[in-house]
Protein backbone atom coordinates (compact mmCIF):
# COMPACT_ATOMS: atom_id res chain seq x y z
CA UNK A 1 0.00 0.00 0.00
CA UNK A 2 1.19 3.31 -0.71
CA UNK A 3 -0.01 6.70 0.46
CA UNK A 4 0.14 10.04 -2.56
CA UNK A 5 0.89 13.29 -1.61
CA UNK A 6 -3.00 14.28 -1.18
CA UNK A 7 -3.06 12.14 1.03
CA UNK A 8 0.05 12.87 3.52
CA UNK A 9 -1.69 16.26 3.15
CA UNK A 10 -4.01 15.42 4.41
CA UNK A 11 -2.96 13.47 7.10
CA UNK A 12 -1.28 16.29 8.31
CA UNK A 13 -4.18 18.79 8.63
CA UNK A 14 -6.00 16.40 10.51
CA UNK A 15 -3.17 17.07 12.55
CA UNK A 16 -2.11 20.40 12.52
CA UNK A 17 1.12 19.96 11.14
CA UNK A 18 2.74 22.40 8.35
CA UNK A 19 4.39 20.59 5.31
CA UNK A 20 6.01 22.30 2.45
CA UNK A 21 4.68 20.96 -0.44
CA UNK A 22 8.45 20.34 -1.26
CA UNK A 23 7.91 17.73 1.49
CA UNK A 24 5.18 15.66 0.53
CA UNK A 25 6.79 13.33 -1.87
CA UNK A 26 9.54 12.12 0.66
CA UNK A 27 6.79 11.80 3.15
CA UNK A 28 4.61 10.11 0.83
CA UNK A 29 7.33 7.86 0.48
CA UNK A 30 8.33 7.56 3.72
CA UNK A 31 5.27 6.78 5.22
CA UNK A 32 4.45 4.50 2.45
CA UNK A 33 7.29 1.95 3.22
CA UNK A 34 5.82 1.99 6.96
CA UNK A 35 2.70 0.99 5.33
CA UNK A 36 4.43 -1.93 3.63
CA UNK A 37 6.02 -3.03 6.58
CA UNK A 38 2.36 -3.43 8.05
CA UNK A 39 1.40 -5.24 5.00
CA UNK A 40 3.37 -7.92 5.82
CA UNK A 41 2.45 -8.30 8.97
CA UNK A 42 -0.72 -8.71 7.84
CA UNK A 43 0.31 -11.84 6.18
CA UNK A 44 0.47 -13.40 9.42
CA UNK A 45 -2.36 -15.71 10.23
CA UNK A 46 -3.58 -14.42 13.47
CA UNK A 47 -7.22 -16.37 13.02
CA UNK A 48 -8.41 -17.19 17.16
CA UNK A 49 -5.48 -14.35 18.60
CA UNK A 50 -7.84 -11.82 20.32
CA UNK A 51 -6.58 -8.27 19.07
CA UNK A 52 -4.16 -6.57 21.23
CA UNK A 53 -5.19 -3.20 22.72
CA UNK A 54 -1.96 -3.12 25.08
CA UNK A 55 1.76 -4.47 24.80
CA UNK A 56 1.22 -5.23 28.57
CA UNK A 57 -0.60 -7.97 28.93
CA UNK A 58 -2.25 -6.52 32.30
CA UNK A 59 -5.80 -5.37 33.44
CA UNK A 60 -6.46 -1.77 34.45
CA UNK A 61 -5.81 -0.77 38.27
CA UNK A 62 -8.74 1.55 39.54
CA UNK A 63 -8.39 4.17 42.04
CA UNK A 64 -11.15 5.03 44.60
CA UNK A 65 -13.62 8.07 43.62
CA UNK A 66 -11.97 10.41 45.90
CA UNK A 67 -10.88 14.06 45.66
CA UNK A 68 -6.84 14.29 46.14
CA UNK A 69 -5.90 17.19 43.79
CA UNK A 70 -6.36 20.88 44.94
CA UNK A 71 -4.93 22.53 41.82
CA UNK A 72 -2.85 24.82 42.26
CA UNK A 73 -4.39 27.70 39.57
CA UNK A 74 -2.08 30.35 39.76
CA UNK A 75 0.70 27.59 39.69
CA UNK A 76 -0.74 26.38 36.21
CA UNK A 77 -1.39 30.14 34.80
CA UNK A 78 1.81 31.44 35.10
CA UNK A 79 2.62 28.91 32.32
CA UNK A 80 -0.30 30.05 30.10
CA UNK A 81 0.78 32.46 27.55
CA UNK A 82 -2.18 34.22 28.30
CA UNK A 83 -4.93 34.13 31.55
CA UNK A 84 -7.51 36.87 33.15
CA UNK A 85 -10.24 36.81 35.35
CA UNK A 86 -8.95 32.31 35.95
CA UNK A 87 -9.85 31.51 32.33
CA UNK A 88 -7.01 30.59 29.90
CA UNK A 89 -7.00 32.95 27.07
CA UNK A 90 -7.34 31.55 23.52
CA UNK A 91 -8.21 33.18 19.85
CA UNK A 92 -11.73 34.04 19.71
CA UNK A 93 -13.39 30.75 19.32
CA UNK A 94 -17.31 31.20 17.68
CA UNK A 95 -19.21 28.35 16.04
CA UNK B 1 -47.37 15.68 14.34
CA UNK B 2 -47.52 13.42 11.00
CA UNK B 3 -46.62 14.12 8.24
CA UNK B 4 -48.48 11.72 5.35
CA UNK B 5 -46.46 9.89 3.00
CA UNK B 6 -43.29 9.95 4.97
CA UNK B 7 -41.82 8.07 7.34
CA UNK B 8 -39.77 9.46 10.16
CA UNK B 9 -36.33 7.90 11.49
CA UNK B 10 -34.59 9.09 14.74
CA UNK B 11 -32.12 8.01 16.88
CA UNK B 12 -30.35 9.76 19.64
CA UNK B 13 -27.12 9.91 21.61
CA UNK B 14 -27.45 11.02 25.12
CA UNK B 15 -24.53 12.57 27.43
CA UNK B 16 -25.27 11.70 30.65
CA UNK B 17 -22.95 13.23 33.59
CA UNK B 18 -22.02 10.44 36.11
CA UNK B 19 -22.47 11.89 39.72
CA UNK B 20 -18.81 10.95 40.85
CA UNK B 21 -16.91 13.12 43.25
CA UNK B 22 -13.82 13.13 41.25
CA UNK B 23 -12.89 12.87 37.50
CA UNK B 24 -12.73 9.76 35.72
CA UNK B 25 -9.30 9.83 35.03
CA UNK B 26 -7.84 12.54 37.98
CA UNK B 27 -8.23 13.25 41.95
CA UNK B 28 -9.63 16.81 41.03
CA UNK B 29 -13.07 17.33 42.13
CA UNK B 30 -16.11 17.67 39.83
CA UNK B 31 -18.57 20.17 41.89
CA UNK B 32 -20.55 22.36 39.51
CA UNK B 33 -20.46 25.84 39.45
CA UNK B 34 -16.94 26.64 41.20
CA UNK B 35 -15.03 29.10 40.16
CA UNK B 36 -12.59 28.94 36.84
CA UNK B 37 -9.95 26.27 36.34
CA UNK B 38 -10.10 25.82 40.44
CA UNK B 39 -10.93 21.87 39.80
CA UNK B 40 -8.37 21.54 36.89
CA UNK B 41 -5.38 19.72 37.71
CA UNK B 42 -2.37 18.44 35.64
CA UNK B 43 -3.97 15.84 33.93
CA UNK B 44 -6.84 17.71 33.33
CA UNK B 45 -4.93 20.26 31.88
CA UNK B 46 -2.89 17.75 29.68
CA UNK B 47 0.23 18.35 30.78
CA UNK B 48 2.98 16.00 29.32
CA UNK B 49 3.93 13.27 31.68
CA UNK B 50 0.88 12.65 33.18
CA UNK B 51 -0.85 9.44 33.34
CA UNK B 52 -4.52 9.14 33.72
CA UNK B 53 -5.81 6.19 36.52
CA UNK B 54 -9.13 5.57 35.58
CA UNK B 55 -12.10 5.93 38.51
CA UNK B 56 -13.73 2.48 39.88
CA UNK B 57 -16.56 4.42 40.96
CA UNK B 58 -17.12 5.35 37.09
CA UNK B 59 -17.01 2.11 36.16
CA UNK B 60 -19.60 1.02 38.73
CA UNK B 61 -22.18 3.33 37.62
CA UNK B 62 -21.36 2.44 33.55
CA UNK B 63 -22.22 -1.00 34.56
CA UNK B 64 -25.01 -0.29 36.71
CA UNK B 65 -26.88 1.34 33.91
CA UNK B 66 -25.88 -1.10 31.63
CA UNK B 67 -27.54 -3.83 33.93
CA UNK B 68 -30.63 -1.62 33.88
CA UNK B 69 -31.09 -1.41 30.76
CA UNK B 70 -30.79 -5.13 30.31
CA UNK B 71 -27.52 -4.98 28.36
CA UNK B 72 -24.45 -6.90 27.96
CA UNK B 73 -21.72 -5.57 30.02
CA UNK B 74 -18.69 -6.37 28.31
CA UNK B 75 -16.01 -8.35 29.78
CA UNK B 76 -12.86 -6.34 28.49
CA UNK B 77 -13.08 -3.13 27.43
CA UNK B 78 -11.18 -0.63 25.82
CA UNK B 79 -10.32 3.17 26.19
CA UNK B 80 -8.98 4.96 22.59
CA UNK B 81 -8.58 8.48 21.79
CA UNK B 82 -10.91 10.73 19.94
CA UNK B 83 -8.33 13.07 18.16
CA UNK B 84 -10.04 16.70 17.36
CA UNK B 85 -8.70 20.12 18.07
CA UNK B 86 -10.49 22.85 19.93
CA UNK B 87 -9.36 25.09 22.73
CA UNK B 88 -11.60 23.36 25.51
CA UNK B 89 -9.79 19.83 24.67
CA UNK B 90 -6.39 20.57 25.97
CA UNK B 91 -5.14 16.84 25.19
CA UNK B 92 -5.84 17.51 21.49
CA UNK B 93 -8.01 13.94 22.30
CA UNK B 94 -10.58 12.90 23.85
CA UNK B 95 -10.38 9.52 25.87
CA UNK B 96 -13.55 7.61 25.55
CA UNK B 97 -14.03 4.03 23.80
CA UNK B 98 -14.60 2.91 20.42
CA UNK B 99 -14.60 -0.40 19.21
CA UNK B 100 -15.04 -2.29 22.38
CA UNK B 101 -17.38 0.07 24.72
CA UNK B 102 -18.19 -1.23 28.35
CA UNK B 103 -21.78 -1.68 27.67
CA UNK B 104 -23.58 -2.81 24.14
CA UNK B 105 -27.21 -4.00 23.06
CA UNK B 106 -29.83 -3.56 26.09
CA UNK B 107 -33.31 -1.33 25.76
CA UNK B 108 -35.72 0.54 27.11
CA UNK B 109 -39.19 0.47 27.04
CA UNK B 110 -41.25 3.65 26.31
CA UNK B 111 -45.71 4.30 27.12
CA UNK B 112 -47.00 5.55 24.09
CA UNK B 113 -50.86 6.40 23.72
CA UNK B 114 -50.80 7.44 27.59
CA UNK B 115 -49.45 4.29 29.20
CA UNK B 116 -51.80 1.87 27.25
CA UNK B 117 -49.16 0.55 24.91
CA UNK B 118 -45.60 -0.01 25.05
CA UNK B 119 -42.68 0.31 22.41
CA UNK B 120 -38.98 -1.39 22.59
CA UNK B 121 -36.60 0.66 22.18
CA UNK B 122 -33.13 -0.38 21.41
CA UNK B 123 -29.64 0.94 22.99
CA UNK B 124 -26.75 0.16 20.88
CA UNK B 125 -24.09 0.97 23.19
CA UNK B 126 -23.35 3.52 25.82
CA UNK B 127 -19.39 3.96 26.36
CA UNK B 128 -17.55 5.77 29.09
CA UNK B 129 -15.56 8.69 27.79
CA UNK B 130 -14.16 11.88 29.67
CA UNK B 131 -16.06 15.63 29.64
CA UNK B 132 -14.30 18.65 27.21
CA UNK B 133 -14.20 21.97 29.31
CA UNK B 134 -16.19 25.25 28.50
CA UNK B 135 -15.40 27.91 26.27
CA UNK B 136 -16.52 31.16 27.28
CA UNK B 137 -17.06 34.19 24.89
CA UNK B 138 -18.09 37.27 27.06
CA UNK B 139 -16.29 40.04 28.60
CA UNK B 140 -12.95 38.90 27.23
CA UNK B 141 -11.57 41.65 24.29
CA UNK B 142 -11.03 39.57 21.24
CA UNK B 143 -10.52 36.35 23.01
CA UNK B 144 -12.33 33.57 24.13
CA UNK B 145 -11.68 32.73 28.11
CA UNK B 146 -11.34 28.58 28.59
CA UNK B 147 -12.75 27.01 31.57
CA UNK B 148 -11.31 23.67 32.08
CA UNK B 149 -13.05 22.79 35.61
CA UNK B 150 -15.46 20.36 33.57
CA UNK B 151 -12.51 18.72 31.51
CA UNK B 152 -12.62 14.90 32.73
CA UNK B 153 -15.84 14.78 34.48
CA UNK B 154 -16.86 11.29 33.94
CA UNK B 155 -19.58 10.72 31.12
CA UNK B 156 -21.48 7.60 29.34
CA UNK B 157 -22.62 8.32 25.75
CA UNK B 158 -25.80 6.07 25.44
CA UNK B 159 -26.59 5.67 21.79
CA UNK B 160 -29.94 4.54 20.65
CA UNK B 161 -30.95 2.38 17.37
CA UNK B 162 -32.73 4.71 15.18
CA UNK B 163 -35.66 2.89 16.44
CA UNK B 164 -37.95 6.30 17.43
CA UNK B 165 -40.65 7.76 14.63
CA UNK B 166 -41.59 11.07 16.06
CA UNK B 167 -40.26 13.88 18.10
CA UNK B 168 -42.89 12.57 21.04
CA UNK B 169 -41.63 9.03 20.79
CA UNK B 170 -38.28 10.63 21.11
CA UNK B 171 -38.89 13.05 24.08
CA UNK B 172 -40.65 10.04 25.82
CA UNK B 173 -37.71 7.70 25.51
CA UNK B 174 -35.18 10.57 26.70
CA UNK B 175 -37.54 11.45 29.40
CA UNK B 176 -37.44 7.70 30.43
CA UNK B 177 -33.87 7.72 30.14
CA UNK B 178 -33.70 10.56 32.78
CA UNK B 179 -35.61 8.93 35.41
CA UNK B 180 -33.78 6.01 35.12
CA UNK B 181 -30.68 7.22 35.69
CA UNK B 182 -31.95 9.41 38.51
CA UNK B 183 -33.39 6.15 39.72
CA UNK B 184 -29.94 4.49 39.80
CA UNK B 185 -27.92 7.69 41.47
CA UNK B 186 -25.68 8.13 38.72
CA UNK B 187 -26.34 10.97 37.45
CA UNK B 188 -28.63 14.09 38.82
CA UNK B 189 -30.12 14.93 35.76
CA UNK B 190 -29.60 18.67 35.79
CA UNK B 191 -30.56 19.71 32.66
CA UNK B 192 -29.72 23.25 32.64
CA UNK B 193 -26.28 22.64 34.21
CA UNK B 194 -25.83 20.14 31.30
CA UNK B 195 -25.36 16.92 33.55
CA UNK B 196 -27.61 15.34 30.70
CA UNK B 197 -27.75 16.69 27.42
CA UNK B 198 -28.55 14.68 23.41
CA UNK B 199 -27.82 14.80 20.03
CA UNK B 200 -30.61 13.84 17.53
CA UNK B 201 -30.46 12.23 14.20
CA UNK B 202 -33.00 12.63 12.20
CA UNK B 203 -33.79 11.30 8.98
CA UNK B 204 -36.93 11.01 6.17
CA UNK B 205 -38.13 8.29 3.62
CA UNK B 206 -41.10 7.85 1.96
CA UNK B 207 -43.66 5.59 3.57
CA UNK B 208 -43.01 1.99 2.73
CA UNK B 209 -39.00 2.57 1.21
CA UNK B 210 -36.72 0.03 2.78
CA UNK B 211 -33.43 2.30 2.45
CA UNK B 212 -33.21 4.90 5.23
CA UNK B 213 -32.93 8.61 3.90
CA UNK B 214 -29.68 10.84 4.53
CA UNK B 215 -29.65 11.77 8.08
CA UNK B 216 -28.83 15.01 9.84
CA UNK B 217 -27.44 15.48 13.69
CA UNK B 218 -29.00 18.29 15.68
CA UNK B 219 -26.79 19.11 18.76
CA UNK B 220 -27.21 21.31 21.54
CA UNK B 221 -29.96 20.09 22.79
CA UNK B 222 -30.72 20.69 26.46
CA UNK B 223 -34.15 20.63 27.68
CA UNK B 224 -36.80 17.86 26.33
CA UNK B 225 -38.65 21.12 24.81
CA UNK B 226 -35.75 22.08 22.31
CA UNK B 227 -35.90 17.98 21.99
CA UNK B 228 -38.99 18.54 20.71
CA UNK B 229 -38.89 21.46 18.72
CA UNK B 230 -35.47 21.31 17.29
CA UNK B 231 -36.80 17.70 15.63
CA UNK B 232 -39.85 19.10 14.55
CA UNK B 233 -38.35 21.52 12.67
CA UNK B 234 -35.76 19.07 11.01
CA UNK B 235 -38.76 16.88 9.73
CA UNK B 236 -40.35 19.36 8.11
CA UNK B 237 -37.57 21.61 6.65
CA UNK B 238 -35.94 17.65 5.09
CA UNK B 239 -39.30 16.73 3.89
CA UNK B 240 -39.74 20.06 2.25
CA UNK B 241 -36.46 20.36 0.60
CA UNK B 242 -37.57 16.52 -0.86
CA UNK B 243 -40.56 17.64 -2.16
CA UNK B 244 -39.52 20.60 -3.86
CA UNK B 245 -36.57 18.26 -5.69
CA UNK B 246 -33.81 18.51 -3.69
CA UNK B 247 -31.91 16.15 -1.40
CA UNK B 248 -30.82 16.25 2.48
CA UNK B 249 -26.85 16.73 3.07
CA UNK B 250 -25.49 14.85 5.92
CA UNK B 251 -24.27 17.26 8.19
CA UNK B 252 -24.12 18.44 11.68
CA UNK B 253 -26.81 21.42 12.53
CA UNK B 254 -27.32 23.51 15.90
CA UNK B 255 -30.25 24.20 17.41
CA UNK B 256 -30.82 27.84 18.04
CA UNK B 257 -33.46 28.29 20.93
CA UNK B 258 -33.89 31.59 20.63
CA UNK B 259 -35.52 31.31 16.77
CA UNK B 260 -36.56 27.83 17.51
CA UNK B 261 -34.73 26.70 13.87
CA UNK B 262 -31.81 24.45 13.53
CA UNK B 263 -29.04 25.65 11.00
CA UNK B 264 -26.13 24.15 9.36
CA UNK B 265 -22.52 23.71 11.91
CA UNK B 266 -20.29 21.62 9.63
CA UNK B 267 -21.15 19.86 6.44
CA UNK B 268 -19.97 16.63 5.37
CA UNK B 269 -16.87 17.88 3.63
CA UNK B 270 -15.82 19.16 7.07
CA UNK B 271 -16.58 16.02 8.57
CA UNK B 272 -14.26 15.47 11.56
CA UNK B 273 -11.83 12.48 10.76
CA UNK B 274 -11.09 11.55 14.35
CA UNK B 275 -8.68 9.19 14.01
CA UNK B 276 -9.57 6.61 16.81
CA UNK B 277 -6.72 4.28 18.12
CA UNK B 278 -6.60 2.55 21.58
CA UNK B 279 -4.85 4.35 24.42
CA UNK B 280 -1.51 3.27 25.33
CA UNK B 281 -2.22 5.06 28.68
CA UNK B 282 -4.55 3.18 29.68
CA UNK B 283 -4.85 -0.92 30.03
CA UNK B 284 -8.02 -3.14 29.13
CA UNK B 285 -10.26 -3.24 32.00
CA UNK B 286 -12.51 -6.25 32.55
CA UNK B 287 -15.38 -6.79 34.44
CA UNK B 288 -15.84 -9.81 35.54
CA UNK B 289 -18.67 -11.99 36.34
CA UNK B 290 -18.19 -11.44 40.37
CA UNK B 291 -17.99 -7.85 39.99
CA UNK B 292 -20.98 -7.71 37.62
CA UNK B 293 -22.91 -9.73 40.38
CA UNK B 294 -21.62 -7.30 43.48
CA UNK B 295 -23.26 -4.50 41.04
CA UNK B 296 -26.32 -6.60 40.33
CA UNK B 297 -27.11 -6.96 43.95
CA UNK B 298 -27.66 -3.57 44.83
CA UNK B 299 -30.17 -2.23 41.87
CA UNK B 300 -32.48 -0.37 43.04
CA UNK B 301 -36.46 -1.42 42.29
CA UNK B 302 -36.57 0.19 38.55
CA UNK B 303 -39.01 2.32 37.22
CA UNK B 304 -40.65 -0.59 34.89
CA UNK B 305 -40.49 -2.75 38.29
CA UNK B 306 -41.94 -0.63 40.42
CA UNK B 307 -45.23 0.63 37.55
CA UNK B 308 -45.97 -2.52 36.88
CA UNK B 309 -46.17 -3.42 40.74
CA UNK B 310 -48.06 -0.17 41.40
CA UNK B 311 -50.58 -1.14 38.69
CA UNK B 312 -50.85 -4.89 40.06
CA UNK B 313 -50.88 -4.44 44.03
CA UNK B 314 -52.82 -1.46 43.85
CA UNK B 315 -55.35 -1.28 41.07
CA UNK B 316 -54.07 1.94 39.63
CA UNK B 317 -54.25 3.00 36.11
CA UNK B 318 -51.15 2.93 33.51
CA UNK B 319 -51.13 7.06 33.40
CA UNK B 320 -51.28 7.39 37.09
CA UNK B 321 -48.54 4.38 37.42
CA UNK B 322 -46.42 6.06 34.95
CA UNK B 323 -46.65 9.72 36.77
CA UNK B 324 -45.64 8.62 40.19
CA UNK B 325 -42.71 6.35 38.89
CA UNK B 326 -41.37 8.65 36.95
CA UNK B 327 -39.33 9.93 40.04
CA UNK B 328 -38.07 7.88 42.36
CA UNK B 329 -38.54 10.55 45.24
CA UNK B 330 -42.34 10.89 44.29
CA UNK B 331 -42.87 7.36 43.98
CA UNK B 332 -41.81 6.79 47.44
CA UNK B 333 -43.60 9.84 48.76
CA UNK B 334 -46.95 7.55 47.35
CA UNK B 335 -45.41 4.81 48.92
CA UNK B 336 -45.82 6.36 52.17
CA UNK B 337 -48.74 7.11 51.90
CA UNK B 338 -50.44 3.99 50.75
CA UNK B 339 -48.73 2.40 53.92
CA UNK B 340 -50.69 5.05 56.27
CA UNK B 341 -53.78 4.50 54.77
CA UNK B 342 -54.55 1.47 53.61
CA UNK B 343 -53.67 -0.12 49.84
CA UNK B 344 -57.80 0.12 49.21
CA UNK B 345 -57.25 3.47 49.80
CA UNK B 346 -53.91 3.83 46.89
CA UNK B 347 -56.12 5.65 44.38
CA UNK B 348 -57.23 8.62 46.51
CA UNK B 349 -53.24 8.74 47.66
CA UNK B 350 -52.32 9.01 44.15
CA UNK B 351 -54.69 11.53 43.15
CA UNK B 352 -53.25 13.63 45.92
CA UNK B 353 -49.98 13.42 44.66
CA UNK B 354 -50.21 13.39 40.91
CA UNK B 355 -52.71 16.47 42.27
CA UNK B 356 -52.19 18.83 45.32
CA UNK B 357 -49.16 18.34 46.00
CA UNK B 358 -46.92 17.74 42.42
CA UNK B 359 -49.20 21.59 42.06
CA UNK B 360 -47.41 22.80 45.02
CA UNK B 361 -44.20 21.63 44.48
CA UNK B 362 -44.31 23.05 41.12
CA UNK B 363 -45.57 26.24 42.34
CA UNK B 364 -42.61 26.23 44.59
CA UNK B 365 -39.88 24.97 42.21
CA UNK B 366 -38.90 22.16 44.96
CA UNK B 367 -38.29 18.72 45.14
CA UNK B 368 -40.67 15.60 46.63
CA UNK B 369 -38.08 15.08 49.37
CA UNK B 370 -38.26 19.38 50.22
CA UNK B 371 -42.15 18.85 50.45
CA UNK B 372 -42.88 20.84 52.97
CA UNK B 373 -46.06 18.52 53.72
CA UNK B 374 -44.57 15.57 54.72
CA UNK B 375 -46.57 12.08 53.67
CA UNK B 376 -47.50 11.08 57.48
CA UNK B 377 -48.62 15.02 57.80
CA UNK B 378 -50.84 14.51 54.81
CA UNK B 379 -51.83 11.16 55.65
CA UNK B 380 -53.60 12.53 58.71
CA UNK B 381 -55.71 15.15 56.01
CA UNK B 382 -57.24 12.07 54.20
CA UNK B 383 -57.85 10.32 57.08
CA UNK B 384 -60.43 12.77 57.51
CA UNK B 385 -61.49 12.94 54.30
CA UNK B 386 -61.96 9.13 54.35
CA UNK B 387 -63.90 9.74 57.65
CA UNK B 388 -66.05 12.42 56.35
CA UNK B 389 -64.95 15.18 58.70
CA UNK B 390 -64.23 17.11 55.79
CA UNK B 391 -64.77 17.39 51.91
CA UNK B 392 -62.53 16.79 49.43
CA UNK B 393 -62.85 20.45 48.22
CA UNK B 394 -62.20 22.05 51.68
CA UNK B 395 -59.02 19.42 52.17
CA UNK B 396 -57.68 21.20 49.85
CA UNK B 397 -57.80 24.10 51.68
CA UNK B 398 -56.31 22.29 54.91
CA UNK B 399 -53.56 21.51 52.94
CA UNK B 400 -52.74 24.84 51.70
CA UNK B 401 -52.44 25.84 55.23
CA UNK B 402 -50.79 22.88 56.22
CA UNK B 403 -48.35 23.73 52.98
CA UNK B 404 -47.88 27.75 54.79
CA UNK B 405 -46.90 26.22 58.08
CA UNK B 406 -50.00 25.62 59.88
CA UNK B 407 -49.60 22.39 62.02
CA UNK B 408 -51.69 19.06 61.41
CA UNK B 409 -54.35 18.30 59.64
CA UNK B 410 -56.75 17.86 62.78
CA UNK B 411 -55.08 21.39 64.52
CA UNK B 412 -56.06 23.34 61.32
CA UNK B 413 -59.70 21.95 60.80
CA UNK B 414 -60.57 22.49 64.49
CA UNK B 415 -58.68 26.22 64.64
CA UNK B 416 -61.07 26.88 61.31
CA UNK B 417 -64.14 25.68 62.15
CA UNK B 418 -63.92 23.48 59.28
CA UNK B 419 -65.50 20.39 59.94
CA UNK B 420 -68.32 19.02 57.75
CA UNK B 421 -71.75 19.44 58.53
CA UNK B 422 -73.29 15.86 58.79
CA UNK B 423 -76.01 16.90 61.45
CA UNK B 424 -78.95 16.42 59.46
CA UNK B 425 -81.00 18.76 61.60
CA UNK B 426 -78.57 21.56 61.00
CA UNK B 427 -78.41 21.05 57.17
CA UNK B 428 -82.10 20.72 57.09
CA UNK B 429 -82.82 24.31 58.38
CA UNK B 430 -79.81 25.68 55.95
CA UNK B 431 -82.44 23.75 53.01
CA UNK B 432 -85.43 25.17 54.51
CA UNK B 433 -83.74 28.89 54.05
CA UNK B 434 -82.55 28.19 50.89
CA UNK B 435 -86.22 26.68 50.22
CA UNK B 436 -87.80 29.80 51.24
CA UNK B 437 -85.28 32.42 50.04
CA UNK B 438 -85.78 31.20 46.19
CA UNK B 439 -89.73 30.86 45.32
CA UNK B 440 -89.07 31.51 41.68
CA UNK B 441 -86.39 28.69 41.24
CA UNK B 442 -88.49 26.13 43.36
CA UNK B 443 -91.30 27.15 40.77
CA UNK B 444 -89.04 26.67 37.82
CA UNK B 445 -87.39 23.05 39.44
CA UNK B 446 -91.39 21.97 40.13
CA UNK B 447 -92.35 22.61 36.56
CA UNK B 448 -89.51 20.12 35.49
CA UNK B 449 -86.40 22.09 35.14
CA UNK B 450 -84.34 19.75 37.10
CA UNK B 451 -81.11 21.55 35.94
CA UNK B 452 -82.31 24.23 38.48
CA UNK B 453 -80.92 21.45 41.40
CA UNK B 454 -77.88 22.50 41.35
CA UNK B 455 -78.44 26.09 42.18
CA UNK B 456 -80.19 24.80 45.48
CA UNK B 457 -76.89 22.76 45.79
CA UNK B 458 -74.86 25.40 45.43
CA UNK B 459 -76.84 27.94 47.85
CA UNK B 460 -76.54 25.30 50.67
CA UNK B 461 -73.40 24.80 50.15
CA UNK B 462 -72.34 28.11 49.92
CA UNK B 463 -74.38 29.19 53.44
CA UNK B 464 -72.56 26.67 55.03
CA UNK B 465 -69.14 28.03 53.98
CA UNK B 466 -68.46 24.67 52.06
CA UNK B 467 -69.01 22.71 55.37
CA UNK B 468 -72.14 20.79 54.38
CA UNK B 469 -72.16 17.12 53.62
CA UNK B 470 -72.96 16.95 49.98
CA UNK B 471 -74.77 13.73 50.11
CA UNK B 472 -76.93 14.68 52.89
CA UNK B 473 -77.66 18.13 51.16
CA UNK B 474 -78.88 15.89 48.14
CA UNK B 475 -80.87 13.50 50.31
CA UNK B 476 -82.86 16.39 51.57
CA UNK B 477 -83.49 18.67 48.76
CA UNK B 478 -84.88 15.73 47.19
CA UNK B 479 -87.05 15.03 49.10
CA UNK B 480 -88.53 18.77 50.19
CA UNK B 481 -88.34 19.88 46.65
Amino acid sequence: MSLDADQVRRVAELARLAVDDAELPVYAQELSSILNMVDQLQSANTEGVEPMAHPLNMVQRLRADAVTEKPDREAFQALAPQAEGGHYLVPRVIE
Amino acid sequence: MSYPGWEVVIGLEVHVQLKTQSKIFSGAATTYGAEANRQACAIDLGFPGVLPVLNQQAVEMAVKFGLAVDAQIAERCVFARKHYFYPDLPKGYQISQYELPIVAHGHLDISTDGGETSKRIRILRAHLEEDAGKSVHEGFEAASGIDLNRAGTPLIEVVSEPDLRSAGEAVAYLKKLHSLVRYLEICDGNMQEGSFRCDANVSVRPVGQEELGTRTETKNLYSFRFVEKAIEFEIERQIDVLESGGSVDQETRLFDPDKGETRTMRSKEEAMDYRYFPDPDLLPVVCDGAFVSSIRDVLPELPEARRTRFMASFGLPAYDADALVAERDLAAYFEALVAALGEDNAKLAANWCLGELTASLNEHNLDVAASAVTPDALAGLLKRVLDNTVSGKIAKDVFAAMWAGEDDADSVIEARGLKQITDSGAIETLVDQVIADSPAQVEQYRSGKDKVFGYFVGQVMKLSKGKANPGEVNRLLKSKL
